[in-house]
């Protein structure tokens, strides 16, 4: 019943605190300590969700994750380094999905856990995803905001489908634009930052503190559906 | 000569009357160190002082000898003054001290100490100088080997190379000197006791400089030179004194040089006369206003041969007079010669020609006149005088008597008097002479003669001369047309001369414009080696000596890096010895390039290479006149810039002594205070897990998160601090929403502001900024946290952005103390805290972070006072592009 998360680290400092406070809100956890390892332990024995150091002495950290894409779709937590937004940048392009920027906080580990595993979820693709006052039927294409429907232009609607489908995921300017404004228009970050803009006016209660659309400096965004 | 009663000259007057008023200079000169100077200085100081003399000792070396330490007792010792000279103390006469006591007496210990650079003057001497001028006695010290004039000399006796030298025009100036002696064998004794103090350069070649052979050569220059001295005070007191001389004293031997081939050879034969007789050589040229006729080519051999005369040792003058006797056999009576070296008469010449010479012999009286045979004499071709090609010459002289010839048909036809028509052909013979030189004006004469004879006078259309006028305008004609040419020859000439000299102002004018303006090394050598180039048509280039020693070149116009062997030799030779090698000198001239020293009064610097540009010609001796010039302007230019160089490094260097230790104590402050709390909290929950209570037990594992974190943001300003260093630091640009940024700033700072009220305002019409988004969020976290550090809990700390002007202007507001306007730029330094204290804790980096990113976006940040003048504010701008292209439909 319990989901297990498979660490890999190589100090073993961090993986004990992480296997302390994962056990304590009951996942089952398995360790290694290079990237070899850990590749085969998810080959071995499919874990529910994996947590990455990117700095591993065998192999680049990056390379662990387009092995672990090339047969498991296993949702991936990576640990960075602040100073390296371009890891994370491509991390998340390479599939990871999601980050936590060393040295953090054992809450925020968990809520990216937490919501990693949600993803996951049997109901694979839920047809209604609500964030806050926000509920968007992908089905229907149908935006509401407290209970009142909301018109969004076409791309506006693009975009926010692409958030609501994968919800409390960090998404970044490359994968979004790629998506929505196709491969021609993955540096066009202005774009992004308009069309981002215009979906806190409509959805925002407060535009100027988003809630749902939240910013990840150099990065990308996530939409957040709240704790 | 005048037959007028001598009469004192009013030079040794004046000279005489300068010395009143001035303090007296005391030297006591030795021979070599040890002799017992310094000692003898103090004795005579304190007969002074039982006289009742005011006496104070500026600087006396005792060198820690015993017997010299006991004399200084009871002497008033000025204190040195300490001067710091890349970061070591030295300590130095304090000058200022001394003119402000000003002593009656002042003993100035080693007068040809270099001072260390920063002092006033470069030389003691000069300090000495200063003291004299301001009406001090001073005794001074100083060794036979530092005097300028037996510098070389020395070095040949001894081996050693003495650097530091006295001008002899300081000893010229002394009231008095006292010789202080000592017999080598006494010296040598004393040395091997350990009494005697050596310089350092000195003790290398102590075996050889105090052998005895040296000392006695050293002891006789020193005698020799005491004895000179008496010699010269002597012919000064004839001077002014007016008695003609000669005194048999000392003999002198007095060369003339003129503008003959052999000059040279001349001014060697007279080197050694003098030296068999043990006298002294002078070498004087003599300039009458036929001078300026003279070619370059004649000024340039009587100039080298001058030269040579002062490197031999020879004192050099310049006389001027309408007769070379007179003027020679004046200057030489005044001079107490006893001997006049002139070469043999040559005919028909200028200078020494034959009747010079004869009429010297006879007018010399007691002076004896040598006459030296010639050398392989041969007067070298006289270059001729600039003047049109001789075919136009003569074209234009016939032009000129044809054109008189039509002028005078006109005034004959006007019936005027033909004597008319004689002066517009004197006209055209002038015209012809000013114009075209002498020939051709003979030739308009003739010409004008025979025109004027044929179609004028009677019988016309014959050239038969009925009348003696004719005869007399036709002598008259032929004389205008010579003393015109001749004088317009010499005014060619005197404009050519003016005008060389005028080009060669204004080129020495532009060349120290160049230099000056030049600010690096680099700068110098190139504009040094482009306007040498330029100035002899050809290349040049500027080595300069490596740390191995060999030399290299710097710069080349056009650009060159290798020379062949033998120009290389000839280079090394010039640095070597100081002087000028290769094509067209005396040393090496089979190299492609000749080399001239770079040499400042302080040493040499490198050396300079022309080469003209066909590779074959040597530079004319004007050219390599104005190339010594060039490359003395260049020497003085280049060592600037190296000081300049050194200084700049030295402040470098200081500044960064200084941020090591900066960074040493912030480390050391910073990074264990809050290790002391992560490690004393962790222990206590260690140990004592059984009796602390769960709120003691939250609160230490608070105390722990809460000092990991401050850890935490030391590191990364430590981080950020070092990319900033390391210049790594490029912004990665892109499209960012400064609301964005900024919310993603105090989100982040959340937790060190949770005492603290936070207020954020963003001007919804804020466009899309172009900035790294990482690097300003981390400008603003800093800000904030910096606020929350200074500004006291419960206040407000208010952010707040809009756009104005282009710019995007960004400010954090705090309710704290403030800045005061002194610290405002300040607080942007590495490791500046505006006040010093354990409780903040504050690294002193973050605002020098923010000032690095900041102006790596093209911003700028500054600290102002916060709102109504309360706490601070500190503003960022950052320019705003232009607005990025949008997408196409904005519903």
């Amino acid at each position: 019943m319990s989901a297990r998360v498979l660490v890999i680290d190589d100090e073993p400092q961090i993986r004990r605190f992480l296997r302390i406070s994962l056990s304590a809100n009951g996942y089952a956890v398995g360790e290694a300590e290079t990237a070899a390892a850990g590749v085969a332990a998810a080959r071995a024995e499919p874990p529910d969700l994996v947590v990455l150091d990117l700095g591993l002495p065998d192999r680049d950290g990056q390379e662990v994750i387009s092995e672990i894409r090339g047969f498991s779709a296993v949702p991936i937590i990576v640990l960075s380094v602040r100073a390296d937004e371009f890891d994370k940048v491509e991390a998340l392009d390479r599939g990871a999905t999601d980050y936590v920027v060393k040295p953090f906080g054992i809450a925020e580990l968990m809520a990216r856990v937490r919501a990693a595993l949600r993803a996951r979820a049997p109901a694979d693709a839920p047809e209604v995803v609500t964030a806050g006052a926000v509920t968007v039927d992908l089905s229907r294409r149908v935006v509401r905001r407290d209970g009142e429907e909301v018109h969004l232009s076409k791309k506006e609607w693009e975009l926010l489908a692409l958030f609501a489908r994968n919800p409390d995921h960090v998404l970044t300017h490359r994968q979004i634009l790629k998506e929505v404004w196709g491969p021609a228009h993955v540096t066009d970050t202005a774009y992004l930052r308009v069309y981002v803009n215009q979906l806190r006016q409509k959805l925002e209660a407060d535009p100027s503190a988003p809630m749902l659309l939240v910013n990840d400096p150099g990065v990308g965004y996530r939409l957040r559906l709240g704790d | 000569m005048s037959e007028t009663a001598p009469r004192p000259s009013p030079e040794a007057l004046l000279a005489e009357a300068a010395q009143e008023g001035r303090g007296r200079l005391k030297i006591f000169l030795g021979a070599a160190p040890g002799v017992g100077k310094t000692y003898a200085m103090l004795e005579a100081a304190h007969e002074r002082v039982r006289e009742g003399a005011d006496v104070a000792v500026g600087l006396v070396e005792t060198h820690g000898r015993r017997e010299t330490e006991a004399l200084l007792a009871g002497l008033e010792v000025l204190p040195r003054r300490a001067v710091a000279y890349r970061e070591r103390s030295f300590e130095e006469m304090d000058l200022d001290a001394l003119l402000a006591r000003k002593p009656g007496l002042a003993l100035v210990d080693e007068l040809a100490h270099t001072n260390v650079p920063g002092s006033r003057h470069l030389k003691r001497w000069q300090d000495v100088e200063e003291l004299l001028a301001a009406g001090v006695d001073v005794y001074t010290t100083v060794n036979i080997q530092h005097i300028e004039s037996l510098n070389d000399v020395v070095e040949q006796i001894s081996g050693v190379r003495v650097r530091e030298t006295v001008p002899d025009a300081i000893l010229a100036a002394a009231a008095e000197i006292e010789l202080i002696d000592l017999p080598p064998e006494d010296l040598i004794k004393r040395l091997n006791e350990g009494k005697v103090y050596l310089p350092e350069q000195a003790r290398r070649a102590v075996h050889h400089f105090f052998s005895p052979g040296t000392l006695t050569a050293l002891r006789e220059m020193a005698l020799r030179h005491a004895a000179e001295r008496v010699d010269r005070q002597m012919v000064d007191f004839m001077r002014a004194h007016a008695i003609a001389g000669p005194w048999p004293a000392r003999e002198r031997v007095l060369v003339c040089v003129d503008e003959r081939a052999d000059a040279l050879r001349l001014v060697r034969v007279a080197k050694r006369a003098a030296e068999r007789r043990g006298a002294a050589l002078i070498a004087a040229t003599v300039e009458t206003p036929k001078s300026y006729a003279l070619s370059d080519a004649d000024k340039d051999r009587i100039d080298g041969a001058m030269r040579l005369a002062a490197r031999l040792g020879a004192e050099t003058a310049i006389l001027e007079g309408d007769d070379v006797v007179a003027a020679v056999l004046g200057f030489a009576r005044e001079r107490n010669v006893t001997q006049i070296v002139v070469g043999r008469a040559r005919p028909g010449r200028w200078g020494f020609g034959k009747a010079v010479t004869d009429r010297l012999i006879a007018a010399a009286g007691q002076i004896n006149v040598l006459v030296v045979g010639g050398g392989p004499d041969k007067p070298p071709p006289r270059p001729a005088a600039p003047r049109r090609g001789d075919g136009l010459g003569y074209g234009l002289a016939l032009a000129a008597a044809a054109a008189a010839t039509l002028a005078g048909v006109a005034v004959d036809r006007a019936g005027l008097p033909i004597a008319n028509i004689s002066v517009i052909y004197l006209m055209a013979v002038l015209l012809a002479a000013m114009r075209a030189g002498r020939k051709p004006a003979i030739a308009a004469s003739l010409a004008s003669f025979f025109a004027f004879n044929f179609f004028f006078t009677e019988p016309r259309r014959t050239f038969a001369i009925t009348d003696t006028q004719n005869i007399l305008t036709v002598v008259l004609f032929l004389v205008a047309a010579v003393i015109v040419s001749n004088m317009a020859a010499r005014l060619r000439a005197q404009m050519e001369t003016s005008r060389e000299s005028a080009r060669r102002t204004h080129n020495l004018y532009e060349f120290g414009r160049k230099i000056t303006a030049a600010a690096t090394e680099d700068d110098v050598l190139w504009a040094v080696v482009h306007h040498v180039a330029a100035t002899i048509g050809g290349k040049s280039l500027v080595l300069t000596p490596e740390d191995d020693g060999g030399l290299a070149v710097v710069a080349g116009y056009p650009p060159e890096d290798r020379l062949d062997d033998k120009s290389a030799a000839a280079a090394e030779w010039a640095w070597g010895q100081g002087k000028v090698a290769g094509r067209g000198s005396e040393t090496l001239p089979a190299a492609d390039w000749l080399f001239l020293p770079l040499a400042t009064g302080r040493g040499r610097i490198g050396v300079l290479g022309v080469q003209m540009t066909d590779g074959a010609d040597a530079p004319s001796a004007a050219q390599l006149r104005l190339l010594e010039t060039l490359a003395d302007q260049a020497a003085v230019a280049i060592e600037r810039t190296a000081l300049v160089t050194d200084m700049e490094a030295a402040k470098v260097a200081t500044e960064r002594e200084r941020l090591r230790a900066a960074l040493l104590s912030s480390l050391s402050h910073d990074l264990r205070t809050p290790l002391v709390s992560i490690l004393g909290a962790a222990t206590s929950l260690v140990s004592y897990d059984a009796v602390l209570d769960p709120g003691s037990r939250r609160e230490l594992a608070q105390t722990i998160q809460d000092e990991a974190e401050r850890l935490n943001r030391f590191v990364q300003n430590l981080l950020d601090m070092t990319r900033l260093g390391a210049g790594a630091l490029e912004p990665k640009t892109d499209w960012a929403d400064l609301a964005d940024i900024v919310r993603a700033a105090v989100d982040r700072a959340r937790r060190i502001a949770r005492r603290h009220v936070l207020k954020v305002e963003i001007a919804p019409e804020m466009p899309l900024i172009r900035v790294d988004a990482v690097l300003i969020e981390q400008v603003v976290f800093n800000l904030v946290d910096n606020a929350c550090k200074y500004a006291p809990p419960g206040t407000v700390v208010k952010i707040w952005a809009k756009p104005s002007d282009g710019e995007a202007v960004l400010e954090v507001v705090d309710q704290g103390p403030g800045i005061p306007p002194e610290d405002r730029e300040k607080v942007f330094e590495m490791f500046y805290r505006v006040r010093q204290s354990d409780s903040q804790s504050g690294t002193g980096l973050g605002l020098a972070i923010c000032r690095g990113v900041v102006e790596a976006h093209g911003g700028t940040i500054r600290v102002d006072e916060g709102i109504h003048g309360v706490g601070a504010a500190i503003v960022v701008r950052l320019p705003l592009p232009e607005a990025p292209p949008l997408p196409e439909a904005q519903a």
